[in-house]
């Protein structure tokens, strides 16, 4: 059935290509979820949008009591043309009925029918959200709740990885491929991953999508080193804005810093200084623990300390575990402020700043 | 003198050395007295705010006051230098010890800042009394009221041995008070300077006489800057020199150790000086070749930061005092912090918890 299905899918979305069709899919309407769902082709392409059509308009007793009512109708029918009622079709259906009640219409649709119940009243969605007012799908506020759910395959796939890029179909088609036609294919990549039933697929997707590197796995974090009475040590380097600094940080000390041979008070008045060398250590909460040694030139007393708190955070790597290194990248103690002086342009007085304008 | 009980830091009467780090009060009667003009500004603030004095007992304040004791006042006098990095509480050691020496009934010469007395003089006068040397009245004048309310009893007692022409219809005679001399010089502002002059030079004798002898406490803030370079010029924009001031040569008269009976505890200060790196606070730099070598011999007493226990002592002060407001001040983490960034220098600190 999967099989039969997915080559159905294929042959029909080969025939038309882009027109859209919604399908209300069954995931919210709980009680109508049927296994063997025939993936209705080209009769749904010509009915309404269902999913405009509203929350539903017959109840669920009433289209359970026209179940009932078919089944019941289709034994009595088997009885009145003398066939056996248990394996009677519906193209039996179809034959009795034409015989019964002959029409001389032509129109297919004005034609008397006894249809399951499910094929004459359309599919339509349950109501979405309880007494209370509170949607049931966590996904009902995007819209389209089905799609959007979809797309959340919980294989883990679609996470962390992406699409191949035009460089690399290329290299595996060996082939040239435009721009135009890249686009095609990831439209239709992605229309498949909207198809119900895509995570039976899933080894056809995954060939065309390449895994996203973590982050933090690239930060190179440099061993301890020990000096020779055993205390281990480590450096560190940072730059911010034509400030350079070097941090040789020495375990199992008292905190106490010096900056090019002085006292880091003397040499940083400024308290929004200081306070930036705190951050890596008050942050790992290890304020006691280190003896620092620092050398900075270059650039203003803000940039030193800026380039200064990054070489700190950096020497810090190696005295802490993986986790402690993810917490401090995400707390941006590791990016390095990319922030330099904008260049003056001609025509203007600064970076930014027009001439005054003069009316005449 | 009050005593009050309180947690690890205590407020005790008479400061001896089990006291370390603990905090003493001074009574108010004695702050307008004693130290009408030589607290630290950012310290009398604090003195205003709290409604009382408190000085904590430091190490460098209680060795010089066990010199003070133990030394010998018929030999030439002692010169004490205290010396530390910006901040360290060299000012407050050197009020603590003026305290403690007019509580033991001495005459004490307080000179708030000499660098007040070399720069900022928007009137300079030639001297009446030396054709090379310049007069600065109203900074003569002002230590002179300041000296009067200090030392208010000592000045009927101590007779001039000296008569002293002032101008063709005014002197004073031999025999006179003292303190009829320092009216003088507060009510004629014109030649307030030598009566500077001549008041130093009545004490230098004085000191250490048998007959009604009194101890004579020199303190000088910022003494390195006597023998620096001043600001100050002259009318056709030559600058003045130290010397050429009258004022600043009687305080190095002073300083010298030719006389007896008494002390000199002098400090050294960046934060007024001259033409000094902000770097600097040692001796040698800060006092210069001429300096040094007038000063020596001197005894130096080194100020340095907060102990741990001293920084313990002055947070929890302010913690009783409900200084710290900010309620993470008052957690661990919060003291590390204050640590950190302060390192424990004692200004830097009281800068910090100013808006806690």
């Amino acid at each position: 059935m999967a099989a039969s299905g997915g080559r159905t899918v294929g042959s029909f979305l080969w025939k038309c290509g882009n027109c859209c069709f919604n399908f209300n899919t069954v995931s919210s309407n709980l009680t109508r979820q049927v296994l063997s769902r025939q993936l209705c082709v080209s009769a749904v392409l010509h009915r309404k949008n269902l999913a405009a059509a509203g929350p539903e308009k017959f109840s669920e007793e009433f289209i359970k009591k026209q179940v009932e009512e078919f089944n019941i109708g289709k034994r009595h029918l088997a009885n009145m043309m003398g066939e056996d009622p248990e394996t009677f079709t519906q193209g039996d259906i179809n034959r009795s009925i034409a015989y019964l009640f002959p029409s001389g219409l032509f129109d297919k649709k004005a034609k008397p029918l006894m249809k399951h119940p499910d094929e004459v009243f359309p599919k339509q969605r349950a109501v979405q959200w309880g007494a209370d007012g509170r949607p049931f799908h966590f996904l009902f506020y995007t819209g389209k709740q089905s799609y959007y759910s979809l797309m959340h395959v919980s294989t883990g796939s679609l996470v962390g990885s992406r699409w191949l890029l035009k460089e690399e179909l290329e290299e595996l088609l060996v082939e040239t491929i435009s721009e135009h036609d890249y686009a095609r294919f990831i439209q239709l990549m992605e229309r498949l991953l909207s198809l119900p039933y895509c995570s039976v697929e899933e080894d056809f997707v995954q060939r065309y999508r390449r895994q996203l590197e973590i982050q933090s796995s690239k930060q190179q974090v440099q061993p301890l080193q020990y000096d020779q009475h055993g205390v281990a040590y480590s450096t560190g380097d940072g730059r911010r804005k034509t400030a350079t600094g070097t941090v040789l940080l020495r375990d199992s000390g008292s905190g106490s810093i010096s900056i090019n041979g002085t006292n880091y008070v003397h040499y940083f008045p400024v308290l929004q200084d200081r306070e930036q060398l705190m951050f890596p250590l008050h942050f790992m909460g290890v304020l006691g623990r280190f003896d620092m040694q620092c050398s900075v030139s270059g650039g203003g007393h803000s940039s030193q300390a800026g380039a200064l708190r990054l070489a700190i955070s950096r020497a810090m790597l190696s005295f802490l575990s993986e986790g402690q290194v993810e917490t401090m990248r995400q707390a941006g103690l590791l990016t390095p402020d990319p922030r330099i002086k904008e260049r003056k342009k001609p025509g203007q007085e600064g970076a930014r700043r027009k001439f005054t304008w003069k009316k005449r | 003198m009050l005593l009050l009980a309180g947690p690890c830091f205590i407020f005790v009467a008479k400061p001896t050395e089990q006291h370390l780090g603990q905090y003493y009060t001074v009574p108010p009667s004695h702050f307008h007295t004693v130290f009408p003009h030589g607290l630290p500004p950012r310290y009398q603030q604090q003195v205003k705010t709290f409604n009382e004095g408190c000085v904590m007992v430091r190490q460098p304040a209680l060795e010089l006051i066990s010199h003070l004791k133990r030394a010998d006042y018929s030999k030439p006098t002692l010169r004490y230098l205290l010396y530390g990095v910006k901040g360290s509480g060299k000012t407050m050691s050197l009020c603590h010890t003026v305290h403690y020496c007019s509580t033991q009934g001495w005459l004490v010469l307080h000179i708030p800042d000499a660098h007040l007395w070399v720069k900022n003089c928007k009137e300079l006068l030639p001297s009446s009394y030396h054709a090379s040397r310049f007069d600065q009245p109203i900074q003569a004048s002002n230590w002179l009221r300041n000296f009067r309310t200090t030392n208010e009893h000592f000045l009927s007692k101590i007779k001039l041995r000296q008569r002293y022409v002032w101008t063709k219809r005014e002197s004073t005679e031999e025999g006179r008070p003292l303190g009829e001399l320092v009216d003088m010089g507060v009510s004629r502002v014109k030649s307030s300077s030598d009566v500077v002059g001549a008041v130093l030079k009545e004490l230098r004798l004085q000191a250490g006489g048998t007959e009604g002898g009194f101890r004579l406490a020199v303190a000088v803030d910022g003494v390195n800057g006597l023998w620096g370079r001043t600001t100050l010029k002259k009318e056709d924009k030559s600058p003045v020199a130290p010397e050429e001031l009258t004022l600043v040569h009687n305080l190095r008269k002073m300083i010298n150790n030719d006389w007896c009976g008494g002390a000199v505890i002098a400090t050294l200060s960046q934060t007024g000086s001259l033409y000094a790196p902000s770097s600097a606070y040692l001796p040698q730099e800060l006092l210069g070749e001429e300096g040094f070598d007038s000063m020596d011999p001197f005894v130096p007493v080194p100020v340095s930061l907060y102990s741990e226990k001293e920084f313990e002592s002055c947070y929890l002060y302010y913690l009783d005092r409900h200084w710290l407001q900010h309620p993470h001040s008052q957690t661990e983490e919060g003291k590390k912090e204050l640590i950190f960034l302060s390192n424990r220098n004692p200004s830097v600190l009281e800068r910090l918890c100013a808006f806690l």
